[in-house]
């Protein structure tokens, strides 16, 4: 059979797959689309996590978007609102001080999806119990001299909980909460705990009890000069 | 000893009596006499119908709350805090002890977080595993709050029976993760290991003692006249309340919410290959709560049934690095619990422990409905409202 040069159809470009990352959800994609329409310009920047839409909006629109998602985007339940702390972890100390255990983080201050402006960030999430898969995750941002924002309590009643922990562990404001006090630590307690240049206060009076019982890995630098052959080194 | 051995009254310093000190308690006379005001009742820290350390602050005027105040945090243990020092294997421990009675179910959507974030899925079979798995540790959740709810309205016969129900259901689950309590069972990519040797037919059996002691509920305790009179409309949880407060799972499904996470959350485990029914009660009571979660034990031993025919075989364990890196980002994975939403919210960087982690409860939520829900109730329902919102106090604290 002799092979006539025929036009092959092009072929249909190659199915890309797409990154879980940067897709939205078609629900999330709708709520988006919602949201610019009703917010406009609040929104700073919006972005995808795995599927889920996350919209930074700006702090002076913190309650609106409240309210719009509440009213106008069918999301009655207030899943959580939380605080964070893009600070780097503090590195371990250079004499071997500090808990060396701990998972070594980046050094530079890098921000998650969506960004944000400084180290302080307010994030919750949204949802609605009567659409399937519909929810939003906000955020906004706070900046460090000044970390007031307005409640949800009046939007979302259940914020209020949410609101004093985020008050406590990162001392953030919220103008307009009833009783902003503490919730889960003694009343007379100092200092913000998840903040991240508070220390784990356990670690800094006692060593990971892990690290006892560390044995140097095959090539690793103390596996050379200390351990001598079981046996007596003679055959090695 | 004698009474000579005693000092007599002369040798005993003299206690100087300041009137002062006293002068409130003579206030307080008058001011029974004149008036009945409001008595503030400490409940707890310790009490039998708080699941662990919750105490609560009630202002009564006579038998009725005016204001009740819960106090958490005596149990708080910084679980978000401590996540940030250890690596992602080490906190699948920690996070056993969020919800004790559930622990597996609490696993789950933890893993599932780092699964997505590193883009590994498990495979089929350890997929099924975790769903077994996770209903299994609903079906002694609910069991024991089948019989615990009985005991606080003064029932000591179902109590009897749940103990003896979870402690089967708990032995299923001990007999392949080696834990009663914390199993520590998931790994990242899939599952440490497969079931062991005549495994199915015992869970088998058990699922339809479990079935048959629903029956025995339903009997006993939903069709007691006694029961039914402390329990119905008391405690009454209006539905956009319940949303707005973020009430979920059974409490909210028991105010006519038709919305449970296995069915209408972005699909996780194996719950579309299932056939089931989400119950709901209409009422929103107490006795709804009941009603709701026995009709979910049912179906979850159902379910159980229907995954133990269908357990596809294969690996247990997806192609995972062996030190485990997960790459920078953010995900938020919630699922449906015993008690309701538990949901992770994962930032990574890149490194072996997560930069932040939200743990978001689903007590915490629920219990923070309770300064509303309790108000203008009888003492006597504080307890039956508490047993029938169930919740743990370790979900709460964290």
């Amino acid at each position: 059979m002799v092979e006539t040069p025929t036009e092959t159809p092009a072929e249909p470009p190659a199915e890309v797959p797409a990154d879980p990352k940067t897709e939205l959800r078609e629900q999330a994609a709708d709520a988006l689309a919602r949201l610019q329409a009703e917010l406009g310009d609040a929104i700073v920047e919006h972005g995808a996590a795995y599927g889920d839409v996350v919209v930074r909006v700006d702090r002076e629109a913190w309650r609106i978007t409240a309210q719009v998602c509440k009213q106008k985007l069918d999301c009655d339940y207030l899943s959580f609102i939380a605080g964070i702390d893009w600070m780097p972890t503090p590195a371990v100390t250079e004499d071997g001080s500090g808990d060396t255990s701990t998972p070594a983080q980046p050094k530079e201050q890098t921000y998650g999806v969506a960004g944000s402006e400084g180290r302080y960030q307010l994030f919750a999430v949204v949802m609605s119990t009567r659409r399937k898969s519909w929810r939003v995750i906000l955020k906004t941002d706070l900046p460090d001299d000044d970390l007031h924002v307005e409640s949800w309590v009046p939007v979302y009643a259940g914020a209020d909980w949410h609101e004093r922990e985020a008050w406590e562990m990162y001392g953030f404001v919220f103008d307009g909460h009833p009783s902003l006090r503490h919730l889960y630590l003694p009343s007379e307690f100092e200092g913000h705990p998840l903040r991240k240049d508070y220390p784990l206060l356990a670690r800094e009076v006692k060593p990971w009890p892990g690290l006892v019982d560390v044995e140097p890995m095959p090539g690793e630098a103390a596996d050379d000069e200390a351990a001598p052959a079981l046996d007596g080194g003679e055959t090695a | 000893m004698t009474t000579t051995d005693l000092p007599s009254p002369g040798d005993l310093p003299e206690i100087a009596v300041d009137p002062a000190a006293f002068r409130h308690l003579a206030d307080a006379q008058v001011a029974v006499e004149l008036d009945t005001g409001d008595m503030v009742l400490n409940i707890g820290p310790q009490h039998p119908a708080t699941h662990g350390t919750l105490r609560l602050v009630v202002r009564l005027d006579g038998e009725r709350v005016v204001s009740a105040d819960p106090v958490i945090g005596y149990m708080h243990r910084g679980y978000e805090k401590l996540t940030e020092f250890r690596t992602y294997p080490q906190i699948t421990t920690l996070i056993n002890r969020i919800d004790w009675l559930s622990s597996f179910a609490n696993e789950v959507p933890f893993i599932a977080a780092a699964e997505h974030l590193m883009g590994i899925e498990a495979p089929p079979r350890a997929q099924y595993l975790r769903t077994i798995l996770t209903e299994l540790s609903r079906i002694a959740t609910f069991v024991l709050f089948l019989g615990e709810m009985g005991l606080q309205v003064g029932a000591i016969t179902p109590a009897f029976y749940g103990f003896r129900d979870r402690e089967y259901v708990l032995n299923l689950i001990e007999a392949v993760t080696g834990g009663r309590f914390h199993p520590n069972f998931n790994r990242i990519g899939g599952i440490k290991d497969d079931l062991p040797w005549g495994w199915i037919s015992e869970c088998k059996s058990v699922m339809q003692k479990v079935l048959a002691s629903c029956d025995e509920f339903d009997d006993l305790v939903v069709g007691n006249p006694i029961f039914q009179k402390r329990t119905r409309s008391i405690g009454i949880i209006p539905q956009e309340l319940g949303a707005a407060y973020g009430v979920s799972g059974s409490n909210l499904r028991a105010s006519g919410v038709d919305w449970d996470l296995r069915r209408d959350g972005p699909d996780y485990l194996v719950y579309n290959d299932l056939d089931w029914k989400v119950w709901t009660h209409p009422d929103g009571d107490s006795f709804s709560r009941y009603w709701v979660r026995l009709q979910e034990t049912r179906e979850s031993a159902r379910m159980v049934l229907q995954m133990l025919e269908q357990l596809p075989s294969g690996p247990l364990m997806a192609k995972v690095p062996r030190i485990i890196k997960v790459p920078e980002g953010e995900v938020f994975v919630n699922t449906e619990n015993p008690l309701g939403e538990m949901g992770y919210y994962v930032i990574s960087k890149g490194a072996t422990g997560p930069f932040r982690t939200k743990i978001r409860s689903a007590s915490f939520s629920n219990v923070s409905l309770l300064p509303w829900l309790l108000r203008g109730v009888y003492v006597p329902d504080i307890v039956t409202i508490l047993a029938s919102l169930y919740f743990i106090l370790g979900d709460i604290d964290r």
